[in-house]
């Protein structure tokens, strides 16, 4: 067997098999999938069954402005305060609401006597009430029918079209755009930091351990290091792809025993392609179907191909410079001063990335998506605003020789620095490691 | 007939020279003991002979044929500074590391096993490095050293480390691997072992070869035609009387009229004709020639070659 086939079968299996893997895989999705369901599943419980309110109301502004709900049924009672809580303590009702009348001008209080905790959603909603019918009062003492206020009250909706070169147009949705374009960048870059520190602890362990003597004198260290990153990228999408599908799979699962209704309430952006984040921002059924109306739109082929692409491409430049940065210092804390050049042009990509979004166009954005560094984020930024094609396979292209170059570079610092011990290794010195024949 | 011809290696790093046209010629099936102080060099060439790294310049044959990629698979290296994946698997390690030598599996596992079985370690197999012992791990990484059952074998300080039981055995199975067709390079600073095991011996130092030639012959070349006698019954002193030619270097007084004496000749003169001369003294009891060690030769090539610069 090809003997980098053999180093990056062992770098693959070993780091599948380390229990932390395993746990991180199944976890992940897990936690992601308690964080939806739990809040949804302790609503159902709470809210389970009618629950009676008795309204105690000394002010009488509030006279049949509490309505009866699916959940809650009011009663109005004027009995006096001691003997309604001891009803509550009985069971005759499970909660008391009590305004007591305001003294002049202060602000109206209320207080729920409950026999257990007040729910939170009961709680809003006559806080909801109260507010509504004080403020409705506070206009009619000045003079301004409340109904004027109401009416004035304006949902504006701007439709984008975006005109294609073909006489097509479609519906966009910019919150869309911006949400797919950061969820995905911000998925590369983490990406690309994670495992590509993988990448520079190996190469160290290799070090510190001294099997990389043995390991050079039956490979070549360059097939040493391919093995290597080829072997961490597949552990990197074997985790990806398996918290796809297992989030997926929780998500299927949920919808089947919680019905549709409820997965449609769940919370924003958990959802992994993002889908939701721009429903979250816009309420009103409209939007919504309009929202899923663009992101029929969107074409997913384009963004799905170029995500793996930068991906992968993103994740095999910067690997490479990670292992050569592991290669030249004896332990990780020597680190620091390699990381922060490497880490700027990333970290700047993130960071520049919500600039990018309102300009997605304009000429920082356009060269900052073709420099290989910053290509991988920066153009997934870029992509769902819909980039002409010359200019991904352009930046790809660029890409491809970028990560050429860092590997052919990041090979000449490896082979030298793995065998190099307890020196204090500068860029002076490794200019010197790059010129070695 | 030789196994390994090195031809004029040079090697430089960026401040200093590490090899200069350094020759060597390692006979087959011997062991050949490779000396020198640290920094001398050593390191250097092996990893050159282990195309880890390139020569500036010079050639390097095995068995007739240039040094080239495909050699690795008959080249075993043990490295001075032992090191193993601590997180794996002791028999899965090992596995690994011979398929890396372009082992077949199957092959390998049954000879790892035959390996196991011999240094009676078979209990390991499932066993993480980092749970074993450091005696331990060198024996493993002795057994991955020879699974590809390489024709050449390059051991760097092989015995440290281990305790004294352990060196038998070590000895032991280098000089078995020799009878079965292995040549040897054995670099040390160890000098008793090296008069115990090597055939040939070369002494580099400062990039350059010192000597190279059979313990025999270098310890015959480097004689100082000195003589230990031990003579009982002796009637006059001895030492103000010796003939030209011969110089008293030390006497010890051993007990009523014994005597142990160390003498030089000069080279003109026959050592027989000490003997004769020394019969007149007493009762000769031990009569040998004090020939250097390899320790002494080394000591005094090196210092010499200090002076020099």
């Amino acid at each position: 067997m090809n003997k980098t086939l053999l180093i990056l079968k062992r770098e693959y299996l070993t780091r599948v098999k380390k229990p932390s893997f395993i746990i991180m895989t199944f976890l992940g999705p897990l936690l992601m999938a308690l964080l939806m369901v739990v809040p949804i599943f302790l609503a159902t419980i709470s809210d389970s069954g009618l629950k009676k309110v008795a309204v105690l109301d000394e002010t009488e502004w509030f006279k049949s402005k509490f309505e009866n709900d699916e959940n809650y049924i009011y009663s109005y009672v004027n009995d006096d305060l001691d003997s309604l809580k001891s009803m509550v303590l009985k069971g005759d009702y499970n909660t008391l609401l009590y305004i007591p009348k305001p003294e002049l001008n202060i602000p109206v209080n209320a207080i729920l006597f409950n026999a257990k905790q007040a729910s939170i959603s009961l709680k809003s909603s006559i806080r909801n009430t109260i507010k509504t019918e004080v403020e409705n009062r506070k206009l009619l003492s000045s003079g301004i029918d409340p109904e004027v206020i109401k009416s004035s009250k304006t949902n504006i909706n701007i439709q984008t079209i975006k005109l294609e070169d073909d006489g097509k147009e479609s519906k966009s949705y910019t919150e869309v755009d911006v949400a797919l374009g950061l969820i995905t960048s911000i998925l590369i870059y983490f990406f690309i930091f994670m495992f590509g520190a993988l990448v520079m602890r190996g190469v160290i362990e290799e070090k510190t351990s001294r099997i990389i003597e043995v390991m050079v004198s039956s490979v070549k260290p360059f097939q040493l290091m391919m093995g290597k990153i080829t072997g961490i990228a597949l552990v990197g999408l074997t985790q990806f792809l398996l918290w796809v599908l297992l989030t997926l799979g929780l998500y299927s699962v949920f919808a089947l025993l919680f019905g549709p209704e409820a997965v449609s309430q769940l919370p924003a952006g958990t959802n992994m392609i993002g889908q939701n984040i721009g429903a979250a921002q816009i309420s009103g059924n409209a939007q919504v179907t309009e929202i899923f109306e663009v992101i029929n739109s969107i074409d997913f082929g384009v963004i799905i191909f170029s995500f793996l692409i930068y991906f992968i491409g993103g994740y095999l430049l910067y690997a490479a410079l990670f292992a050569a940065i592991g290669s030249a210092v004896d332990n990780e804390a020597d680190t620091q001063q390699f990381m922060l050049p490497v880490s700027i042009p990333l970290i700047l990509g993130i960071v520049l990335s919500n600039f990018i979004v309102n300009n997605p166009d304009g000429n920082i954005a356009f060269w900052l998506s073709m420099l290989p560094l910053t290509s991988p984020v920066i153009m997934m930024v870029r992509i769902p605003f819909g980039v002409p094609y010359w200019e991904i396979a352009l930046s790809m292209s660029l890409l491809v020789a970028g990560f050429v170059f860092t590997t052919w570079l990041a090979a000449k610092i490896y082979r030298t620095g793995i065998l190099m011990y307890g020196k204090k290794v500068n860029y002076k010195e490794l200019w010197k490691w790059i010129r070695y024949q | 007939m030789q196994f390994i011809q090195i031809q004029d290696v040079t090697k430089a790093y960026a401040n200093h020279l590490a090899l200069d046209k350094v020759s060597l010629s390692v006979p087959k099936q011997t062991i050949y003991g490779l000396l020198g102080p640290n920094g001398a060099g050593k390191t250097s060439l092996i990893r050159i002979i282990n195309q880890i790294t390139a020569p500036d310049s010079g050639e390097i044959f095995i068995d007739g044929e240039k040094l080239q990629p495909k050699h690795i698979a008959q080249i075993g290296y043990l490295p001075e500074e032992r090191g193993l994946y601590k997180k794996m698997k002791v028999g899965e390690q090992a596995l690994y590391l011979a398929q890396l030598k372009g082992v077949d599996k199957i092959i390998a596992e049954k000879r790892l096993k035959v390996w196991f079985e011999r240094f009676e370690i078979m209990s390991w197999w499932n066993r993480k490095v980092e749970e074993l012992s450091k005696g331990m791990q060198q024996k493993i990484q002795f057994v991955v050293t020879v699974i590809h059952e390489p024709r050449l074998l390059i051991f760097d300080e092989p015995f440290s480390g281990f305790d004294p039981i352990n060196v038998n055995i070590l000895k032991e199975e280098i000089l078995r691997l020799r009878q079965e067709g292995a040549t040897i390079i054995f670099s040390t600073h160890n000098m008793s072992s090296v008069e115990e095991l090597c055939d040939t011996i070369a002494l580099i130092n400062n990039g350059n070869k010192i000597l190279e030639g059979s313990v025999k012959e270098i310890k015959q070349q480097y004689r100082t035609n000195t003589y230990e006698v031990h003579l009982t019954s002796v009637a006059t002193a001895l030492g103000d009387s010796l003939p030209n030619g011969f110089h008293l270097l030390s006497k010890l007084v051993t007990g009523y009229n014994e005597v142990t004496a160390t003498i030089q000749c000069d080279p003109y003169v026959k050592a027989n004709d000490l003997l004769g001369f020394l019969m007149d003294f007493g009762q000769i009891v031990s009569y040998r020639e004090l020939l250097p060690n390899v320790h002494d030769i080394f000591i005094q090539q090196i210092e010499s070659q200090t002076d020099k610069n």
